[in-house]
């Protein structure tokens, strides 16, 4: 019932504009792959893009939570520190009992990142702080707990065992676990935003917190939520990063926060919230990997990758204003 | 930020002048937030000279005060830009970019002085590249400075790549390192000094400056007031730009060389530093002295604990917490008038279980890194 009635009441415009959004996303992928193959013979090729998804997995898994606190008109700024935090203390964990159960491991990430994202949620949702700044805050707090705890020390490559290792790159099922960790989470986003209470209930408080509040919805606990949902993801991308990168560093994810905002915001996810969905993050992350691995093939220099990424972001949202805007005159 | 904040969020800021506050508590006696971080700047000062015998040193202070001088540059205009209610996440980078022009300009054999003019110019025109697109397609600027964030950085890296710029002239080099003649005042101190007080004056003293404060309270109804929104927000951008600019300059000349990933991450000290100094997010609320009290504070906080050896992502943990707590204790304090909702018995057990469960993820924290760090 309450699924129903937001449907409705979201306006066809937005709801059409971001529709049109995906596809015109996706055509510009197209153009991309058909531009870059021309030039480099290597680039449409299986093993290629395995590798492209092997590096936009872990941004996959946060940016869709960083959509969802996107949606509540949020933003999260402490993943990367959060991926940092527990992608170290992991390690010391593989590092002190090589036999450590990777099953374990992946459950302990998870649940470390819950804790973070529960002290993020509570000051957001229940002490009020701006989401802005209380995840400013928590990314230097976070970030110096990484320095903190180790010292400074790094866990290198010889110091994990074979199983952890291989926890991300093992393909038991013809894809990387990576990837397969990548495609359960969004299944798993794309059923609970669309198709639970919950889900919607975010949408909701997005689009208008008051009338949600009205309606009966926990606002807070909504809020709460998200974050915490943003922790465990976070928790789960730190073990991944660990086992793919196979070490732990102080500046593990340094930065990496603003690369989860740039894909959500190419996807189609508005800063106003109450807009965004899983197709379109999938696709603008596809985007980011796409343009970094095209210009390693092309041979432009890697120096340019920054620049680019972010006149791609520039461009996206232009065209996207452009577009609704164009689309409001003509319906208005 | 947000363009129209709701009521509701104008009452959660950082000062303490609330009517719901318990009468006579020691809180409520600070009338201002200002007057706030004069206390705590003097209980830092007092600490950490009873800490260390090398805090209360003019020399020490003179040369770590202009360690902070490139933030302080860049916050005079964040202070603006966050009262009128936007945000720009790309100053940072518009630094390194600015510097790294530079630093590529010097490389190529072009006088040091007109390659700083053409920085300075280049920040101007990045900063003009927000506000017009800002303003004028009204994106939100949030979005707008963090594509330029990372395109900013990106053109520092494709000027410099992974060399260097160095051997700058002693006399540029003055502007960072130098003191003003027979004084202990570094030059950089001596010129945030003066731009701070012009910023303050302009902000409360001048129309331009009122329009800031009333966009940040309510854009929708400063535009039918007829104040030239569009126009004050590209000058604010372009400000902020060129800013960004001056402490590229400062800071390869206090370096004495430039590499692309100049000041790295400076963004969210600068923003820290205004929020800290009472400037509300949401727009609308902010004073000058706050900011310049604020980064006063930060300095000292970073210094003494500099002092101790504490590394400086760990003393991020301090500042974090700091602006943190800034917010969120007024905000409990207003929610929590009488301590009843504490009593409640369900509130209790929830507190409970967050306190258990933050106190086990300390357990974890600080057993688990024993054996690792003992082996060595």
């Amino acid at each position: 019932m309450t699924v129903k009635t937001l449907n409705a009441a979201r306006p066809k415009l937005v709801l059409a504009a971001a529709r049109y959004r995906e596809v015109g996303l996706a055509f510009f992928i197209l153009i991309l792959i058909a531009a870059v193959s021309l030039r480099s013979p290597n680039f449409l090729t299986a093993a290629n893009f395995q590798n492209i998804f092997l590096n936009i997995s872990i941004l996959i898994i946060v940016a869709l939570a960083q959509t969802m606190v996107m949606i509540t008109k949020g933003i999260d700024l402490s993943v990367g520190s959060m991926i940092g935090l527990v992608a170290m203390m992991v390690s010391f964990m593989i590092k002190i009992y090589p036999n450590f159960p990777i099953p374990v491991a992946v459950a302990l990430g998870m649940g470390l990142g819950a804790v973070l994202g529960v002290f993020n949620g509570l000051i957001i949702a229940y002490g009020k702080v701006p989401p802005i700044i209380a995840t400013l805050g928590t990314l230097s707090v976070y970030r110096g707990l990484v320095f903190l705890y180790s010292e400074g020390t790094w866990i290198n490559a010889f110091e994990m065992s074979r199983t952890f290792k291989l926890l991300s790159k093992a393909a038991p099922l013809g894809l990387p676990n990576l990837v397969i960790f990548a495609i359960v989470a969004a299944v798993l986003v794309f059923f609970f935003l669309n198709h639970t209470r919950t889900g919607r209930d975010i949408y909701a408080v997005g689009s208008n917190p008051d009338a949600a509040q009205y309606a009966g919805i926990r606002k807070q606990r909504i809020i709460f939520t998200v974050y915490v949902l943003s922790g465990i993801a976070c928790g789960l991308g730190g073990v991944l990063w660990a086992s793919r990168f196979e070490s732990a560093q102080t500046n593990t994810a340094l930065g990496f926060e603003l690369q989860t905002v740039a894909a959500s915001i190419v996807g189609g996810v508005s800063t106003s919230g109450g807009v965004g969905t899983v197709p379109g993050v999938l696709l603008g992350a596809l985007l980011l990997g796409i343009i970094q691995n095209s210009l390693t093939l092309v041979r432009i220099s890697p120096f340019w990758q920054l620049a680019a990424q972010g006149l791609l972001i520039l461009i996206a949202v232009v065209t996207d204003h452009l577009i609704q805007r164009g689309m409001q005159r003509r319906s208005g | 930020m947000t363009d129209t904040p709701s009521p509701a969020q104008k009452t959660q800021r950082p000062t303490l002048i609330n009517e719901f506050a318990p009468r006579r508590s020691f809180l409520a006696r600070f009338q201002r937030w200002e007057w706030m971080l004069v206390a705590l700047i003097i209980a830092v000062i007092f600490l950490n000279s009873r800490l260390s015998p090398f805090f209360l040193n003019g020399r020490n202070i003179s040369r770590t005060s202009s360690d902070f001088m490139e933030m302080g540059m860049m916050m005079l205009p964040m202070v603006f830009i966050i009262i009128s209610g936007n945000i720009d996440l790309s100053v940072a980078s518009n630094l390194g970019m600015c510097a790294s022009f530079m630093g590529w300009l010097f490389n190529q054999g072009v006088n040091i002085w007109v390659a700083a003019l053409a920085a300075l110019l280049l920040g101007m025109l990045g900063g003009l590249m927000n506000g017009l697109l800002i303003a004028r397609l009204k994106i939100p600027s949030l979005v707008v400075t963090l594509g330029t964030f990372a395109f900013f950085r990106g053109v520092a890296y494709v000027l410099l790549g992974d060399q260097a710029a160095r051997g700058y002239p002693a006399a540029f080099k003055y502007i960072g390192q130098g003191m003003l003649p027979g004084t202990l005042v570094p030059f950089s101190v001596a010129l945030f000094a003066l731009l701070a007080l012009i910023f303050g004056l302009v902000l409360h003293k001048t129309t331009f400056g009122r329009y800031l404060f009333a966009i940040g309270s309510n854009q929708n109804s400063s535009i039918y007031s007829g104040v030239p929104v569009e126009r004050i927000k590209i000058i604010i951008f372009t400000l902020s730009g060129l800013m960004a600019a001056l402490a590229g300059l400062i800071l390869a000349a206090r370096f004495g060389s430039t590499r692309p990933d100049i000041g790295t991450g400076l963004e969210l000290s600068v923003i820290t530093a205004a929020v800290l100094g009472g400037v509300d997010i949401n727009g609308g609320i902010g004073t000058m002295p706050g900011a310049v009290l604020s980064l006063t504070l930060i300095g000292l906080m970073r210094f003494g604990m500099g002092l101790l050896n504490i590394q400086g992502q760990v003393q991020g943990i301090a500042i974090g917490m700091l602006l943190i707590l800034s917010i969120l204790l007024p905000n409990i304090i207003r929610q929590t008038s009488g301590t009843k909702a504490l009593l409640k018995r369900q509130v209790f057990w929830r507190v409970l279980a967050v306190a258990g469960i933050f106190a086990l993820f300390f357990y974890f924290f600080f057993w688990s890194r024993a054996p690792v760090l003992a082996g060595g």
